[in-house]
């Protein structure tokens, strides 16, 4: 046992302080009501407002339409993050897959080409993707949304180091075996990326959970609206002498956190077990 | 159960590098054939090419009455049994054991019949249900076994099964696959760089080097007639000491000391003793201790003769002298050619009783 140093523990408390400090900011300021937040400023005690709030935020119907409700909402935002990491897994394991396992001219070459898109964000080519989107006729709609971000260097970048991890006794015993290329994929290399699919799927999962401007671009049906243009509209109405209804944007802003909050606390349970149990 | 049978193979690498070539190899059915050489001699790259994992550029290689050349390993009717083992992970030991047969299309109640009799015969029976994680380094490699027996393949392949083990769990085990393959009758391919596995594991033995053949036989006239001064050195421990020897008119002589007459032809001559064979006696030739490996029932006892070193055995217990009588029995003598290292008979005539010394 180590001696426990009180002056350690005083600057880790400190720290977690500093840190859960905004969240829980948001939170309490969550249950008060627009003006007092908007005369008081922040508030790190409860309010009684907590269930009208909430309620609001989850079933009114805002925007300019007047049909999407925060559900709605939720909703489209775990569509996009749920797609996203799911098609960036499925694609850039075959993707690496085929890299590693598969002897064909250049794969290297392909290999380093799809590594240097990493070099380029989205915003590089958010104009022809768009462009590509609307000719296809996939304007306002979830595939149109989803698929054009789902080819992943960074997905097929990990896999490809981890199937280059696999010993090659594992695909031996299982050509002798008996199992073609299809089946060793299924049957073994898929169960051992376990891991490696629950760290991917958090940090894919909250990048397409995060998306802002790509979503704002692709539609203009409000049915399509995410979370993160939810917050942005409701803090939008500062016309005349209306106070934004700063308590349902706190609302809001938690109701998004508590997703990938949740993502991450499963998945990584899942992440540890994975690496302590691993052996290869 | 079906013979093995390798024609001139050969294998040449893209790069242009030889790794095999020019093997023959008759295997008859159910006999244990053990490959030894040191690491690079190409005994892996052989067994892998009768595996189907590695392509054969030249020759024939059939199994049974096939000729596999050009199948997949899964079609060769081939178990293989790796050295680290290369069970799935993520199956428990009844999945590793049953997914061979059922990628084969095999019926639930013929997979389950099979699994079951390979773990009772390889003792697995409480493990069935456990991931290979949870097992000991001897229990994975009964499953590896498990593995290939379910199979019932026309041959086994096992790439050195054994160097991942202690050395106590080493013997054991060897003494297993002896058994195993004796009771299964099933003929057998065995690659190892240990040459006291090889001699133990073998009805016989191929020992290759450099990607060829150097001599096929049982262990044990390998070990009493090696064919060349390299399987004379890499066979027996300690290795056979080889020394530059002359023969003068019909004498063979060691660094001046005559040790036999023979009616081979006069000139230089490697000469091969056995450290078992060489006796620390009253009268013989001297030699200078430079250490000694105590072994507990015997000890080795490294010297020199000139400037030549050699080993020799003795079981006696007396504190060794810093310079000790070396007999040598003539009938023990090994004669190699000192350029190609190839095996000269000696043609013995009579030994001399009292050495001239």
């Amino acid at each position: 046992m180590q001696r426990i140093k009180p002056f350690d523990h005083l600057i880790l408390i400190l720290g977690a302080l500093f840190l859960i400090a905004p969240v829980v900011m948001a939170i309490m300021s969550s249950t008060q009501n627009a003006i007092d937040i908007h005369t008081n400023g922040l508030y790190i005690t409860p309010g009684s407002n907590a269930v009208a709030t909430y309620g609001k935020v989850l079933t009114h119907k805002g925007g300019f339409t007047g049909d999407v409700t925060g559900l709605r909402m939720l909703m489209n935002s775990m569509i996009m993050g749920i797609g996203f990491a799911v098609g960036k897994i499925v694609l850039s394991m075959m993707a690496a897959y085929a890299l590693v396992y598969f002897r064909f001219r250049f794969a290297t070459l392909l290999f380093w080409m799809i590594f240097t898109t990493l070099l380029l964000p989205l915003e590089v080519r958010i104009m022809p993707s768009y462009q590509v989107m609307s000719t296809l006729g996939l304007l306002n709609s979830y595939t149109g949304l989803i698929v054009p971000l789902l080819a992943s260097a960074t997905g097929t970048f990990f896999f490809r180091q981890f199937f280059r991890s696999v010993p090659d006794e594992m695909l031996e015993a299982a050509r002798i075996d008996g199992a073609g290329p299809f089946k060793f994929f299924i049957d073994i290399l898929v169960p051992l990326s376990r891991t490696m699919m629950a760290a991917i799927f958090i940090i894919m999962f909250i990048y397409g959970w995060n998306q802002y401007l790509w979503p704002l671009l692709m539609t203009t049906d409000e049915s399509f609206y995410t979370l993160m243009r939810g917050i942005k509209s409701i803090l939008q109405v500062w016309i005349g002498s209306q106070i934004p209804d700063y308590n349902e944007a706190f609302a809001l802003a938690v109701l998004a956190m508590v997703p990938p909050v949740a993502v991450v606390v499963i998945f990584q349970r899942m992440f540890i077990k994975g690496l302590t149990e691993s052996d290869k | 159960m079906a013979k093995l049978s390798l024609k001139n193979v050969g294998k040449t690498y893209a790069g242009g590098t030889l790794a095999v070539s020019g093997v023959n190899i008759d295997i008859a059915d159910g006999e244990f054939i053990v490959l030894v050489g040191p690491s690079g001699c190409g005994k892996s790259t052989l067994l892998r090419m009768v595996a189907g994992l590695e392509t054969i550029t030249d020759g024939e290689i059939h199994i049974g009455e096939r000729l596999v050349n050009q199948l997949d390993p899964a079609e060769r009717d081939i178990a293989m049994v790796f050295q680290n083992y290369a069970l799935y992970p993520h199956m428990t030991v009844r999945d590793n054991m049953a997914y061979g047969l059922k990628n084969r299309g095999a019926s639930k109640s013929v997979i389950a019949e099979r699994v079951a009799e390979a773990s009772r015969m390889l003792e697995l029976g409480p493990y069935l249900d456990r991931k290979p994680r949870a097992l000991s380094g001897g229990q994975r490699q009964r499953v590896a076994m498990g593995r290939a027996i379910v199979r019932q393949p026309a041959a086994f392949l096992f790439d050195e099964p054994l160097s991942n083990l202690d050395a106590k769990l080493r013997v054991s085990m060897r003494m297993e696959i002896r058994k195993l393959q004796k009771r299964l009758g099933t003929t057998s391919l065995y690659v190892t760089h240990d040459q006291l596995e090889a001699m133990t594991l073998a009805d016989r033995l191929v020992v290759l080097n450099e990607g060829r053949i150097e001599q096929i036989g049982a262990p044990l006239e390998i070990y009493r007639r090696p064919a060349s001064t390299f399987v004379a050195s890499f066979i027996g421990a300690p290795a056979m000491s080889l020394l530059d020897a002359h023969i003068d008119a019909g004498a063979i002589t060691l660094e001046g000391h005559t040790l036999a007459r023979v009616g081979n032809s006069a000139g230089p001559v490697t000469l091969g003793l056995r450290a078992e064979d060489l006796h620390i006696a009253a009268r013989g030739v001297p030699m200078a201790v430079e250490h000694v490996e105590e072994l507990g029932a015997q000890r080795i006892v490294h010297g020199t003769i000139g400037a030549q070193t050699l080993a020799v055995i003795d079981a006696g217990d007396q504190q060794v002298q810093d310079t000790v009588q070396v007999s040598i029995d003539p009938a023990r003598l090994h004669l190699f050619d000192t350029t190609t290292g190839r095996r000269i008979e000696n043609r013995l005539h009579t030994a001399v009783h009292e050495p001239a010394l």
